[in-house]
């Protein structure tokens, strides 16, 4: 039995997401290959070697991989599946664009943003903006999973899996990358971050959004998120939206500032362990998942925090 | 150009769902089913291309049981031109709606299918991307942003971190997300306007297609509960706890 993971990277460095989606593939069980697909990804696959439990990281290189086109990347992975029983990918929106396109390939179903591995046909995902847990079983003979990073805990490093490179298939005729806008940020990344420092609507403009919460994200070293409200108000950019239709975080420390939790925001941060709300409405349903609640003004509560945190040596 | 856009009847995105007692799915007896809100971007896009004069006719379908005849004139009364509906009782997972679609798509012959980025129910996000491959399409998911140009579509996709553009050859499947644009609102004349307008019902066993479940639902459950933990008074007493959780 062999697993395939797609790993999730930038051509620069690895991400976390996919030591993450190998340990949901060690749970499955079997011999547990790494394709590395993308532009110069040498440094990317030595990387990706020393992941703890991995046979052998495949490597594959052309610009269209390079670029994530999703045609690209199915084709790829579509002519190595011969060889795996099950395909796993991060559930990024990478990850979300090219795997089903890899499943219907394939003929069989996807089980999107498995939350967890029951047993070798079995998983468990949410639905309906995670107000349930669906536990399905597949009849398929090869199975195609996305994998929510955050229900995993990273594999551990300490192998020296070896490097193939396999040959890429012709690329796609009718989809053309134009051009990518990544912003860049010194700030943690919001999906891999220890601490999470989001606002909501009451912030009222981008200024105050980025007059309140920017300055407090920096004293904790966190990562900024936005719940719906605010992005859909302009007041935070869309990358930063925390939801079931956004990322899903699960830091150590998640602070939500001025969020009322609508059920869509609470689906993509209630499984982060410590969670803070400070909110002037004592009856929002944040309180109701807040280990720490504090009910008041932003506009009071977080310059008294920022002094907290100095005050202890922040 | 014809637009194609699959449209799904959900439940009400305002509804919080429960799930039933014996855990057998979730319950939608008596709860109020709207049309999924990234399908009404979806619609909403393709009346626009139709009002810039990028498209000549928006086909919206459905796949699912009479009652989805609403949804499809909810569509309509946004301006789509005609309806399709595949009636079926099934719940068809993305694989088999797929394949419905891509038959419906060999009758229609869409230069386009525009559709939402997922459905609010299963959340799978696998449709669209599952129908391009079957059609050996283009396609560009998660869209912000779509201009037609000639035999291209050019769009502008949210992704990690940022915003991709891409163009792809037509036909092509395109997904929308969020902030693709805002629905509008039906008016009244335009609701009274859409009974009037034609919707096509067929039998999906009429199709041919196989749409025999790949998964079997083992059982659905209510998520973990959180407990509700304390309030601190003060910015003050916030620190402290944190520190004391290990958190700081």
């Amino acid at each position: 039995m062999a697993v395939l993971v797609i790993a999730d990277h930038d051509n620069a460095t690895l991400k976390d997401n996919t030591h993450k989606v190998v340990t949901a593939a060690q749970a499955i069980g079997g011999d547990v290959d790494v394709l590395v697909a993308g532009t110069n990804v040498g440094p990317v696959a030595a990387e990706a070697a020393k992941i703890a439990g991995v046979r052998k990281v495949l490597t594959a290189e052309s610009p269209e991989l390079g670029q994530g086109l999703a045609e690209a990347v199915a084709d790829l992975v579509v002519g190595l599946a011969s060889g795996y029983d099950y395909i796993l990918t991060p559930a990024t929106s990478q990850g979300k664009n090219f795997s089903p396109r890899i499943a219907a390939k394939l003929d069989v179903a996807q089980i999107s943003d498995v939350t967890e591995v029951v047993s070798g046909d079995t998983f468990t995902h949410p639905i309906y903006a995670g107000n349930a847990m669906e536990t399905v079983q597949s009849a398929d003979a090869k199975k195609v999973l996305t994998v929510r990073p955050t229900a995993f805990k990273a594999a551990g490093e300490g192998g020296s899996a070896k490097i193939e490179s396999v040959s890429v298939p012709a690329a796609p005729a009718k989809t053309h990358f134009v051009d990518q806008k990544i912003v860049k940020s010194a700030r943690p990344e919001l999906g891999a971050a220890k601490i999470v420092v989001s606002g909501g609507r009451a912030m009222g403009s981008a200024e105050e959004f980025q007059k309140v919460i920017e300055p407090l994200a920096d004293k904790l070293g966190a990562a900024v998120g936005a719940s719906r409200a605010a992005v859909d108000a302009g007041y935070a950019p869309n990358d930063y939206q925390v939801g079931q239709t956004g990322k899903v975080v699960a830091p150590e420390l998640y602070v939500a500032i001025g969020i009322s939790g609508a059920i869509q925001h609470l689906a993509g941060m209630k499984d982060s362990k410590v969670i803070v709300a400070i909110n002037k409405d004592p009856d929002a349903p944040i309180f109701q998942v807040a280990d720490y609640g504090l009910v008041a003004d932003y506009k009071a509560a977080v310059p008294e925090l920022m002094d907290a945190l100095t005050a202890a040596g922040k | 150009m014809k637009v194609l856009v699959p449209v799904k009847r959900v439940i009400d995105y305002n509804v919080k769902a429960r799930v039933k007692p014996d855990q057998t799915g979730v319950d939608l007896a008596n709860v109020k089913m709207s049309m999924n809100p990234f399908c009404e971007i979806a619609v909403e896009e393709a009346v626009r291309l139709k009002e810039k004069g990028a498209a000549t006719e928006v086909v919206a379908v459905s796949i699912g049981p009479t009652q989805a005849q609403e949804t499809l004139r909810t569509a309509l009364a946004m301006g789509a031109d005609r309806a399709i509906l595949v009636q079926t009782d099934q719940d068809l997972e993305p694989l088999a709606v797929a394949k419905v679609l891509k038959a419906v798509i060999a009758e229609e012959s869409p230069e386009l299918v525009l559709m939402g980025k997922q459905a609010i129910d299963g959340d799978n996000n696998a449709t669209g991307q599952m129908l391009a491959a079957l059609l050996d399409w283009p396609q560009a998911t998660f869209a912000s942003a779509v201009e037609i140009a000639g035999s291209k579509a050019k769009v502008t996709r949210e992704v990690d971190g940022g915003l991709q553009t891409i163009e792809v050859d037509l036909p092509a499947v395109v997904t929308a997300d969020l902030r693709l644009n805002e629905p509008r609102y039906a008016s009244l004349p335009n609701i009274m306007k859409a009974k009037k307008k034609p919707l096509d019902v067929k039998e999906l066993g009429s199709l041919g297609v196989d749409t025999a479940p790949r998964l079997k639902v083992v059982k659905v459950t209510e998520p973990a509960k959180r407990q509700a933990g304390i309030k601190v008074e003060t910015a003050a007493d916030l620190v402290s706890n944190l520190k004391t959780a290990g958190v700081l």
